[in-house]
């Protein structure tokens, strides 16, 4: 194998590894909207407080253990609450007033987060070591590896729940049409507020993952603002979308960094995926699996 | 606008879409421009009067985003990148070519325009969740564009230097000198816009906003007036900018982040959704929110915080307050100050007899 051709399966797997830890976040992102058609805005905040409530319990030399069962805890409570307290509310009204309330709440935990729960950049250990692990050609970090790991697991595990369990399929239906999941017995805001407690575990189990590569502080939010280029580009609705959306804005980032950085002195990272959704918006507005719903104007 | 009708005795359309509802309005206007104009100015002090600056630059943005998400009901989480764009065209034409501000405010509006129809694109293909995120994209690629080349950002720092502006020799230098040239800005602003939303346009953005097939089937051409309202709105946007380019004497991106379209979705929730006075009163309200807190917090933060975590605690704090506004406004008062001040008028128009 040559020298080019390894460099190139090199930055395959990394991105790869990279892109289904967004698919992770993602997958969050598109459980709320597949159940209750509203956008999460505060995606990448949700990641950051989960991170944060774990630093927090293991700076108090809590086991790591304990660190994940509070911030799951935590992460239920808060999407119960958020979608009691501020989403049901709302039912209803113009999507853009929905846009808009995840922003506001994307702002509150950005600026109240590091206030309760600490402002400094805190690392999050995990007991996996610093070895990096040689899958082919790649050098992997470890956290890499257990990220893509944690990811495909949720994926299996979140494609059980929608296929075969009574709650995922009763999901479904109120996804499909809420009235008449309705008349069927099911109890639609129960539901919805099962939704977003969802994207709260997943976001605990994205803020674990992440805050462990990146540091634990208001920056972690950011991750969230890769969430658009995977949903769009997978389909909104889509958990399998998601999946391969993270892969392929995961890959692509990765070989744009690999072949462009020299040429523009760095930063096409954050760059190319948002070209890449500009172009998915154009042409195909719905991603790759999405449902073809979209309204024409 | 303060004055007390005894009820409501419009009889034509006119009437209804006048100005001046009543000779007393005018009055009312008058009696506005002097205190703003000579009163103001000569006894308030220097610190204030670049309070009132920040408000009145606030206010040209507020006014374009109200006319696009409030008027027109397409939403942009870009407008920030939009001033940025009008920020730096100006800083360039200014430093590069020398030019005065009375070409390069314009010229940074209407490259803002441009900037802004071209990310508005999207929006006639798709429309709500989908456009936020295009404006989103928008956003980012603007900010990285401006940030890595450095024929627009002017090299190491992404800022540019530039003097403030000046009119046959008289340089507005000062806070004092600034207001008012920012005034003007804010009042040509203000006029334009109430006469935009009550003129052709302005209905017909109404109609696209409220219901876009029924304005298609109306003969409104929907494409255009939603271009037209991206163009408009970041027109105001990219004159914004320009605005606190001279104000800052810098042009610098960090001055249009992401935060700042958030600040300014902010101002038009908190002021109220398609509406002149609304917007005014949001702007006024979010510059001032985060002054009140800082001297809130300067004065009884001081027990709880060191000075060196102070700078942290005020930022989160502003963010903190912000969201919860917005969220607090959406849920509970969905047209926002204009709501309130409209009620509190309504209350007095029959008061004391509330029936």
């Amino acid at each position: 194998m040559g020298e080019d051709l390894e460099f190139f399966f090199a930055l395959m797997l990394s991105g790869a590894s990279i892109g289904l830890m967004y698919s992770l976040i993602a997958l969050g992102f598109v459980l709320v909207y597949k159940a209750t058609d509203a956008i999460n805005f505060a995606q990448g905040e949700f990641v950051m407080l989960a991170g944060m409530v774990v630093v927090t319990v293991l700076g108090a030399e809590a086991p790591l253990i304990a660190g994940v069962v509070v911030v799951l805890l935590v992460m239920v409570g808060f999407g119960f609450g958020l979608e009691r307290v501020v989403l049901r509310p709302l039912l209803g009204r113009p999507v853009v007033a929905v846009i808009m309330a995840t922003i506001g709440v994307a702002a509150v935990l950005r600026g109240w987060g590091p206030l309760v729960l600490g402002i400094e950049t805190r690392a999050l250990p995990l007991p996996i070591g610093d070895e990096p692990i040689n899958i082919g050609p790649a050098t992997l970090p470890p956290i890499q590896v257990l990220g893509a790991v944690v990811a495909v697991l949720f994926f299996l595990v979140f494609s059980w729940f929608f296929k075969k369990s009574r709650m995922g399929v009763a999901m479904r239906a109120v996804a499909d049409n809420q009235q008449v999941a309705q008349a069927m017995g099911i109890n639609v805001e129960r539901y919805f507020a099962l939704a977003w407690a969802m994207a709260g575990i997943v976001s605990a189990l994205g803020g674990i993952v992440w805050g462990a590569m990146l540091g634990v502080d208001v920056q972690l939010a950011l991750v969230g603002l890769k969430v658009f280029p995977v949903v769009i580009l997978g389909g909104l609705d889509s958990i399998g979308g998601a999946l391969i959306g993270g892969l392929i804005i995961g890959i692509v980032e990765s070989l744009a960094a690999g072949y462009l950085d020299p040429y523009v002195g760095g930063g096409t990272k954050d760059f190319a995926p948002y070209v890449l959704m500009i172009l998915v918006l154009m042409i195909r507005p719905y991603g790759i699996f999405g449902r073809r719903q979209i309204e024409r104007v | 606008m303060f004055h007390r009708e005894s009820g409501v005795f419009k009889t034509t359309y006119a009437a209804d879409m006048a100005l001046y509802p009543l000779p007393i309005a005018k009055w009312t206007m008058i009696a506005l421009a002097v205190i703003f104009v000579l009163i103001v100015p000569m006894m308030v002090h220097e610190y204030y009067l670049s309070i009132l600056n920040l408000i009145f630059i606030a206010i040209v943005g507020a006014l374009g985003l109200n006319i696009l998400v409030g008027y027109t009901g397409q939403i942009s989480i870009g407008h920030g990148a939009f001033m940025s764009v009008g920020a730096y065209t100006a800083a360039n034409l200014a430093v590069k070519l020398g030019l005065p501000f009375w070409l390069t405010l314009p010229a940074g509006g209407l490259m803002a325009a441009l900037i802004g129809v071209v990310v508005g694109m999207p929006s006639l293909r798709i429309k709500g969740l989908y456009l936020a995120i295009a404006t989103l994209a928008g956003q980012l690629i603007i900010e990285w564009t401006i940030n890595r080349v450095p024929a627009i950002s002017g090299g190491a720092q992404a800022s540019i230097e530039v003097d403030r502006p000046s009119l046959f020799g008289f340089a507005f230098n000062t806070q004092g000198r600034l207001y008012f040239f920012l005034l003007f800005f804010a009042v040509i602003a203000i006029v334009a816009t109430l006469n935009l939303v009550r003129s052709r346009i302005g209905r017909a953005f109404v109609a696209v906003r409220d219901q876009d097939i029924a304005a298609e089937i109306i003969g409104i051409n929907i494409y255009r007036y939603k271009l037209l309202a991206f163009a408009i709105s970041s027109f105001y946007a990219g004159v914004c900018g320009v605005l606190y380019t001279y104000y800052f004497g810098i042009a610098n991106y960090e001055q249009f982040q992401l935060i700042v379209s958030i600040d300014y979705l902010a101002m038009i929730i908190i002021g109220g959704l398609g509406s002149v006075l609304g917007s005014i009163l949001g702007a006024t309200f979010v510059t001032l929110l985060p002054i009140v807190i800082r001297i809130f917090m300067e004065n009884v933060g001081g027990l709880f915080f060191t000075a060196a975590e102070m700078a942290n605690v005020i930022s989160g704090l502003r963010l903190g307050v912000f969201g919860g506004l917005i969220i607090f406004f959406l849920i509970v008062e969905p047209e926002g100050l204009n709501r309130l001040w409209r009620n509190i008028r309504s209350y007095f128009r029959v008061w004391p007899f509330s029936y």
